[in-house]
């Protein structure tokens, strides 16, 4: 009982400043990526579309008959192995978080909406909700692509949808329970809109486990990218994503096994790196909260 | 009790169905003209004046979805562009192959992560716990398709023991089933820990602790009873993420199976048989989730025994 009184106590600095090496890591991985993404076009080496058929399935520097020319390589049509690396971090990166965004916007709207109607309004959502859940997302992507085809925007408008079902549900239920404090009936008393009373006054109350959703949709959604890339039905050539450069190396396995490996370590590590931040983000938010996932 | 918990739940199941051939029919009017998306550019006029009349696209829009469901009813879906065959015939006969990679698939998830989940618990911090709960992290955030080809680079490509992908012998199953077996087994063993860490710190274990009732027979007969619904719940679930891991697998492993027709259609954009997989996949999950509930009506004995709803308000 002492313990759990004293990590109560502890302030949040103290528990930023204690935190394990795991999370360190996570952040310095997570911040090469972001400068990675971010000055892409100045790192990459080469043209990422620029093919050189005389250097074919070169090695990376490390491997015998590498060199510094092509860092990690170059692939069966002599591009660059890291140019396009680095692209795919920035494409995948963007496309993942402005998905999250999409999903935490559809989430909070319908979630609010849902505990601000009640009746049948809400049942509605709710059933939206289920379907959502019930059928596998990959499926309903697939479907899409199938329906409209394919473009850069349409796909992650669609991958926008992943995860809107759980922000939507945690938001009905923090949005139920804001409703019923002090604050809120508060505000309400003095004859604030519904609009205003939700996006100013309960959304900053909730804002930390919806941050909390968010970080640990965006690692799910970097797998959904990658692996309907991977597929070849997500972010089509020219551009190119972790997911397809993979899909596309899967061919020369043998030959270049680097091909493969390094976007899967860059997919992984990422991933990684953000759900260990989300758990930890939530662990930090909710001391008391066991990690239920 | 029981029979209305069922009834509702059954009602619940019929509506989620509707729903889902609903979707389907909106997405399938908005992307198009459903005639040409269905028979193909290429069909003839008459081809298409029969698809119309018989699909009711001459009418009010409120018939056609009629005359929709009706057609999904008697498993009329259309034909695959590809070779003009029925696309419910299409996909029915890529159904075994994609359940003997599924089923020994599930079977792994199920042996793997329940008895992690219940031996990381019960260590609870232990290197045990910590190795368990790390390795299904790390599990939980590697592409299906990354394991896959890590399981194809080592068994097949350096050591030659098993096919790199194809069908046919038992050898050809291994590295799919495996595959299959890792996408839910991290979930899995996660969710089983925390429920079982849940029940163990529940005043009925400790009374039975107190008592001096054997450790082993606390776990058998009092924590894993107790821990099994919501274990249940999220195994209704995980056939979700069997399906989305069948199509990575099949596609990795050219797994003749539904999941890799999906995606082959997909890409040429065989809307037939893609509708047909999406509806059968619907049907299939609401199905699961509605034997999930079932067993949750056995498994509860509030609900059993009809004593208070408090189970049923999830």
């Amino acid at each position: 009982m002492a313990l759990v009184a004293s990590t109560r106590s502890r302030s949040t600095w103290q528990r930023v400043t204690r935190s394990p090496p795991s999370i360190v890591l996570a952040f310095v991985w997570i911040a090469i990526m972001v400068v990675i993404a971010v000055t892409a076009n100045h790192l990459a080496p080469y043209d990422t579309a620029a093919t050189d058929l005389g250097a074919r399935l070169r090695p990376p520097v490390f491997m015998s008959g590498g060199d510094w020319n092509h860092i990690l390589g170059t692939d069966q049509l002599g591009r660059d192995t890291f140019s396009r690396l680095v692209l795919s971090v920035r494409a995948s990166m963007t496309i993942a978080i402005i998905s999250t965004f999409i999903a935490a916007a559809i989430g909070i709207v319908l979630g609010f909406v849902a505990a601000h109607s009640r009746g049948r309004l809400e049942q509605i959502i709710l059933m939206l909700i289920d379907a959502q859940a019930a059928i596998p997302f990959m499926i309903v992507a697939l479907a899409v692509l199938a329906f409209f085809g394919n473009s850069l925007v349409l796909f992650t408008v669609l991958l926008g949808f992943y995860g809107w079902e759980r922000i939507a549900r945690l938001c009905r239920g923090l949005a139920l329970s804001a409703s019923e404090q002090g604050y809120t009936i508060a505000v309400r008393d003095i004859g604030a809109s519904p609009v205003r009373v939700y996006a100013m006054h309960i959304l900053p109350n909730v804002a930390s486990s919806l941050i909390v959703a968010m970080t640990l949709n965006l690692p799910e959604v970097i797998l959904l990218e990658t692996s309907l890339s991977f597929l070849g039905l997500g972010v089509q050539p020219p551009l190119s994503s972790l997911g397809n450069m993979v899909g596309a190396a899967r061919d020369y396995m043998e030959r270049a096994p680097w091909l493969v490996l390094a976007p899967s370590a860059v997919i992984m590590f990422t991933a990684l790196a953000i759900s260990i931040i989300g758990d930890w983000f939530r662990d930090l938010t909710d001391p008391a909260g066991e990690s239920a996932r | 009790m029981m029979l209305e918990f069922f009834f509702t739940r059954g009602l619940r199941a019929l509506a989620t169905l509707l729903l889902i051939v609903t979707i389907t029919f909106v997405v399938l009017r908005l992307s198009g003209d459903p005639a040409i998306n269905i028979l193909g550019l290429d069909a003839s006029d008459e081809a298409i004046r029969e698809f119309r009349r018989s699909w009711g696209l001459d009418q009010s829009i409120w018939v056609q979805y009629v005359r929709y469901l009706q057609a999904v009813i008697e498993g009329n879906l259309g034909r695959s562009m590809l070779d003009g065959r029925s696309a419910v015939d299409a996909v029915i006969e890529r159904l075994p192959a994609t359940l003997s990679i599924m089923v020994p698939g599930f079977v792994l998830q199920l042996v793997v992560g329940i008895p992690a989940g219940i031996l990381s618990a019960l260590r609870r911090n232990t290197w045990l716990d910590r190795l368990v709960m790390t390795s299904s992290v790390v599990c939980f955030t590697m592409p299906g398709f990354v394991f896959a080809l890590l399981l194809v680079m080592v068994f097949a490509v350096t050591l030659h023991w098993l096919p790199s992908g194809g069908a046919g012998t038992l050898a050809h199953l291994v590295l799919p089933v495996l595959t299959m077996g890792f996408f839910g087994a991290a979930t899995l063993a996660r969710f089983t820990r925390s429920a079982v860490v849940d029940v163990l710190g529940q005043p009925h274990i400790r009374a039975a602790t107190l008592r001096g009732i054997p450790r082993r027979r606390i776990v058998l007969l009092h924590v894993v009873p107790n821990a099994a619904l919501p274990v249940v719940t999220i195994i209704g679930l995980m056939l979700g993420g069997l399906v989305a891991g069948a199509v990575i697998t099949e596609s990795v492993f050219s797994w003749p199976g539904i999941g890799r027709l999906l995606v082959t259609s997909v890409a040429s954009r065989d809307l037939a048989v893609v509708q047909t997989i999406l509806l059968m996949v619907g049907t299939a999950m609401v199905l699961a989730n509605f034997c999930v509930d079932l067993a949750y009506g056995f498994l509860d004995p509030r609900l059993r025994h009809g004593q208070g709803n408090s189970a049923n308000k999830g």
